[in-house]
């Protein structure tokens, strides 16, 4: 019996062997191990044997279907890849093709820039505040040390709705309204970007609207070594850990004293080229430390309290940054102008 | 004001610095040197000449043989000029010199007459054209006063100067004047300042005896003097002035304008010359003008004055409009034998009138506005007598004719070392603040660390400790200060829940491929009102217009941004980028005023437009361009993202599409609409068929219902159900929605559109609408009969309300 057994096993291996497809397996199958095949014959013999045989030959009959069964099993995977393969080939794309691309918009390169300001200066605790665009002629220029008859405020420079409404020339409203909000009794630290708006006629460097971001620090004690210290932060930040700040005296009636921030050039790293004018610094902000006639208006004690503001305009440093060089790329919105910004 | 340095030099001594080393110095402490000028290149063999003979050429017209002596030889040339004649004293280039633009003068033969050198023009020698005098600019330079023959030209004309143009702020009038830029250029190198010489020998007359002053606008004249200077030569004022008054910008004119014009750009002083001859009265009235006066300025037009103008006058009429313009009348002229000079203060704003209604912005007046030195008035006139003196051969009166009620008075500003170094963040010493007094040329009184500073009158503009506490700074220089952080509570910065929304909306918007743009708020009064949604059309009664706009096109604030952003759509479009998504988030201003009085209401929107292409992938034969359904999927996935329900019902809208146009309902709400642009009106910005939506962010960010918490996924099966009605064409979807969702029950989880059909099958004028209906129980699985009684229900309804049957 158990000779039977192996020859069967050796038997129908060949045939597993020899079988060329699907079919002929499926005839090895139903040959060997289907009810009426030699195997089921086996062990309904398996009755006769002798107890002591009986557990032996099963064994063996078993190992036998198995090694049958994965026979079968191994070639008809094969036979079924096969099948595959020749299914995929004929499915056989271009993958070189374009693919569907997905609408996708981005921000305006000025939006862009304002943001990344804005995050680093929240990063450094200041908040966002904004404000309205057609001002009071008191916040636009009074409560910020430009009384009436100031030179600095001439009709020709400023968008008059009427004698006591205008287009906000900057942003630095904001903060006085932020300051009166506060009522003088606690520190303010805000950055306000948003429209401004001057009499000027849009040429390559002048728009009658551009934008600003200024910032206010005020609280006791901060000194003019802060102004410098936050500045680096960020122009490092923003323009790049190599680049080096310098600042200058200059002249803003909100503020005394007063600076001009340089940020070493990009192209000669301080040595002078055409893009710096030959003097190695690039021109990026003014600020300087809060007038006190400013902070007395808004309720701060000057005796107490102090602080530093700056501001700066997102379209000279968006052209300084990416060398676009007419203002009024911004507003004339070119889509072709548009989408250069919108990559990571 | 541009700063020659061979004339600043006559006041301080600069020591080693090079021009771009000083210019570099003065930037960092605090005027910004926008530009250095040179006025020459570095030349050799370049002498004076004496033109001993001149003849002309045998064989060519225009040509002069010269024989020249140039100190160590006598040399022939050929000159082309035409003002060359013998006995000048004249700029000869020698062979071997090489002049600006590597022209080597060589030996040369000109139609057989030999050249050995070239006389030359000033701006052959590289002189710019705008510092040669106009008789001078189409010859050869003559010399007209003693120079020595042989001598290199270079100090005689000034070519080794080099100029600053500097950059002042409006703060820094003090160095308007040249004494003043030496105070800060000494400040800066530790030096002293050299001041002019200002004396001057008298005749016996006195000046008072010839003039007299009277000043009856005494708030606007504290101070008028007279001088009276007799025996007068007009003449060229001598090469050294000329030459710092070309280095200065001014072009030359004779000695007594110049010596004014020197004085000025000196002490930043104006001064004015009347021929006394012609001033018609010995008496001077300082008046404000009447209304309508005439008054003729010399530059020969006829003014017309008002009671804003001051004039001094003769008693009679103005013979100048106060520190603006002298008259025509009393002009300095070639026949000029005695002057009256006029050294006073004006007061900026009366002089700012003028200049601002006569268009007359001059170098006296800007001097003038800004507000001049007093104690620098009359030593100017005393400055201008001493020149008059040695370059006008002039006979001085004694003293001034003068009304004096001015301030001379120097200003405290107390400061302390310690409250120095709190606000600088600096450990400044007291001596190292003595030392940066004493640079600065303040005087001051010591009470051990407290400082009474004495601010000079030059220094107008430092009146507080603030002031004191810059120019501390500055001389310590910026550079010097540390970088420190506030040492104040360190608080978290965060956008608030509006900005980070409107964060939210752009991602949104830029997801589902719109671009942003950034347009102008002004726009033309008629665009303004365009495209008004309905929500701000109720609420504005007429849009915000500027006082003085500067042109129509930017003259009126708008009321939408649609029509700006169509305008956008029509540039692109005409630059062959036909395919257009952009937004826009900005302001619109809505008054509620005819006459507007206080601040318009600011609002902000979100609006889009898009035409053109929205899908297109060619090879897969898929193409689709945006409709109506394009944004409105756009608008309705923001919307549902901001978790606000709204409705959406057909409208009628100036400017739009009748048939495809829908204003968007929030809880009755109108916040804004959705649709296609009306042809006619698209047409006037060349467009064709363009989508708009214009929302109310205001409403959308104040109504944002999206706390995310969370909700259990259902454990339950849903069950679906379709149903397909049959109804009239022109029932609106959105209403059938609304009854199936009212009639549904409680189990309905959600229900929407699959399909629309009208055609083939369906009788004229009806319509098929499909909807699938989701049912769910989240604590249990539904019934089959539950589901069966709601869809019923469902069926009853949409007849009643809709007569729509089930589609058979
Ligand atoms: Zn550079």
């Amino acid at each position: 019996m158990q000779e039977k057994l192996h020859a069967l096993k050796e038997e129908a291996l060949t045939k597993v062997a020899q079988a060329e497809d699907l079919k002929a397996l499926e005839a090895v199958r139903v040959g060997y191990l289907g009810k009426k095949g030699p195997m089921t014959e086996v062990l309904r013999g398996m009755g006769k044997l002798s107890p002591e045989e009986r557990p032996v030959v099963g064994e063996l009959a078993n190992k036998v279907r198995e090694a049958i069964t994965t026979a079968l099993e191994e070639k008809k995977q094969r036979f079924e890849a096969d099948v595959l393969n020749t299914q995929l080939k004929t499915e056989t794309i271009d993958v070189t093709l374009p693919g569907r691309p997905v609408n996708l918009g981005g921000p305006h390169l000025l939006t862009s820039i304002v943001t990344e300001i804005e995050d680093l200066f929240i990063g450094m605790g200041f908040d966002i505040k904004e404000g309205p665009e057609v001002e009071t002629d008191y916040y636009n220029f009074e409560a910020l040390n430009l009384p009436k008859d100031h030179p600095a405020r001439d009709m020709q420079d400023s968008f008059y709705i009427t004698e006591e409404l205008l287009l906000r020339t900057h942003t630095s409203p904001v903060q006085a309204r932020t300051m009166g909000e506060y009522r003088g009794n606690k520190p303010v630290k805000m950055i306000c970007p948003g429209k401004v708006y001057r009499r000027d006629t849009d040429d390559a460097t002048h728009s009658h609207q551009f934008t600003q971001v200024e910032g206010l620090y005020v609280d006791k004690n901060v000194r003019m070594s802060d102004l410098k210290g936050v500045l680096n932060q960020f122009a490092k930040q923003f323009f790049g850990e190599e680049r080096e700040i310098r600042l200058r005296p200059s002249f803003f009636p909100f503020t005394e004293p007063s600076v001009e921030m340089d940020i070493s050039c990009k192209v000669c790293h301080g040595k002078g080229c055409s893009v710096c004018k030959q003097t190695g610094w690039i021109e990026i902000l003014g600020g300087g430390m809060v007038h006190p006639d400013v902070l007395k208006m808004a309720g701060y004690d000057p005796e107490i309290y102090s602080g530093f503001a700056f501001g700066m305009g997102p379209e000279r440093i968006a052209m300084l940054k990416y060398g676009v060089d007419d203002i009024r790329h911004f507003y004339t919105n070119d889509q072709r102008f548009l989408t250069q910004y919108h990559k990571a | 004001m541009l700063v020659s340095l061979n004339w600043l030099k006559q006041y301080v001594d600069l020591g080693s610095e090079t021009p771009e080393s000083l210019a570099d110095k003065i930037t960092k402490t605090g005027i910004e040197v926008e530009g250095i000028e040179y006025v020459s290149e570095k030349l050799n063999h370049v002498v004076v000449g004496y033109v001993e003979s001149c003849e002309k050429h045998p064989d060519a017209d225009k040509l002069n043989v010269t024989i020249v002596n140039v100190g160590t030889e006598t040399i022939q040339i050929v000159c082309g000029a035409p003002n060359v004649k013998a006995g000048q004293h004249v700029i000869v280039a020698k062979v071997g010199a090489v002049l600006p633009g590597n022209f080597k003068i060589k030996k040369a033969k000109l139609r057989g007459v030999e050249s050995n050198g070239m006389i030359c023009s000033l701006q052959e020698l590289g002189v710019k054209e705008q510092f040669v005098p106009k008789d001078l600019a189409d010859g050869i330079f003559v010399f007209d006063e003693e120079v020595e023959v042989g001598r290199d030209v270079t100090s005689y004309l000034n070519l080794d100067d080099a100029i600053l143009e500097l950059g002042l702020t409006p703060n820094r009038s003090d160095a308007l004047s040249m004494l003043g830029v030496a105070y800060e250029v000494a400040a800066i190198l530790n030096e002293k300042v050299q001041l002019p010489n200002v004396s001057y020998n008298t005749s016996t007359k006195r000046a008072s005896e010839l003039v007299n002053v009277e000043v009856e606008a005494k708030e606007d004249n504290p101070y008028y003097g007279a001088f009276v200077a007799k025996n007068i030569t007009i003449k060229a004022s001598p090469l050294w002035m000329r030459n710092y008054l070309m280095a200065a910008g001014i072009r030359p004119i004779n000695n007594v304008v110049d010596i004014t014009n020197y004085v000025l750009l000196e002490y930043g002083q104006p001064l004015h010359a009347f021929d006394l001859d012609k001033f018609g009265s010995n008496q001077i009235v300082v008046r404000r003008a009447e209304a309508e006066e005439k008054f003729k300025t010399l530059d020969e037009e006829v003014r017309t004055l008002n009671a804003e103008h001051l004039v001094i006058t003769n008693g009679e009429r103005p013979h100048a409009l106060a520190g603006v313009m002298g008259g025509f009348e009393s002009e300095v002229s070639e026949t000029t034998r005695t002057i009256l000079l006029e050294a006073a203060y004006f007061d900026g704003k009366r002089v700012r009138q003028a200049v601002k209604d006569h268009g007359l912005r001059s170098e006296s007046s800007t001097r003038f506005e800004k507000g001049v030195d007093p104690n620098r008035v009359k030593k100017a006139g005393f400055r201008a007598l001493h020149l008059l003196e040695k370059y006008a051969d002039a006979t001085i009166c004694q003293g001034v004719s003068e009304y004096d009620a001015l301030d001379y008075e120097e200003k405290d500003v107390v400061i302390t070392t310690e409250r120095i170094n709190e606000r600088l963040g600096t450990t400044i010493s007291d001596d190292e603040i003595i030392v940066i007094l004493n640079k600065l040329q303040f005087n001051y009184t010591q009470s051990g660390s407290s400082f009474t500073v004495h601010v000079p009158t030059r220094r107008q503009d430092i009146t507080i400790f603030e002031d004191m506490l810059e120019e501390v700074a500055r001389i310590y220089g910026y550079d010097h200060l540390d970088y420190t952080l506030p040492e104040g509570g360190q608080f978290a910065g965060k956008l608030t829940e509006r900005q980070a929304l409107k964060r939210f909306v752009k991602q949104v918007m830029e997801g589902a491929g719109l671009s942003e743009a950034i347009t102008y708020s002004l726009t033309t009064t008629e665009r303004a009102t365009r495209l008004v949604a309905p929500d701000i059309k109720v609420k504005a009664v007429s849009p915000v217009r500027l006082a003085m706009p500067m042109s129509e096109e930017h003259s009126t604030l708008r009321l939408s941004i649609l029509p700006e952003l169509l305008a956008v759509a029509s540039y692109n479009q005409a630059r062959k980028e036909k395919d257009i998504a952009l937004y826009e988030i900005g302001t619109v201003f809505v008054s509620d005023e005819k006459e507007v009085t206080k601040q318009p209401k600011e609002l902000n929107r979100l609006s889009g437009v898009m035409q053109g292409a929205w899908l297109s992938h060619p090879f897969q034969q898929e193409q689709k361009s945006v409709d109506f359904y394009v944004a409105k999927g756009i608008v309705e996935t923001l919307i549902e993202r901001l978790g606000v329900d709204v409705q959406f019902t057909k409208a009628d809208i100036d400017g739009m599409h009748p048939g495809r146009t829908a204003e968007i309902f929030a809880n009755n709400q109108s916040i804004g609409f959705i649709g296609q642009v009306h042809p006619t009106l698209a047409k006037t910005y060349d467009l064709k068929e363009i989508y708009v939506f214009d929302l109310d962010l205001e409403y959308l960010y104040d109504a944002v219902d999206v706390e995310p918490r969370f909700v259990q996924i259902p454990r339950f099966p849903s069950m679906s159900r379709d149903i397909a009605l049959v109804m009239d064409g022109v029932t609106p979807s959105g209403e059938v929605l609304s009854t199936i969702k009212s009639a549904a029950g409680e189990h309905l989880y959600s229900v929407h559109v699959f399909d629309v059909y009208q055609g083939d099958n369906l009788p004229e004028g009806k319509k098929s609408l499909a909807f699938n209906l989701r049912y769910l129980d989240p604590t249990r699985t539904l019934t089959d009969e539950e589901v069966e009684a709601s869809y019923m229900h469902v069926l009853e309804a949409v007849k009643a309300r809709h007569g729509a049957v089930l589609r058979a």
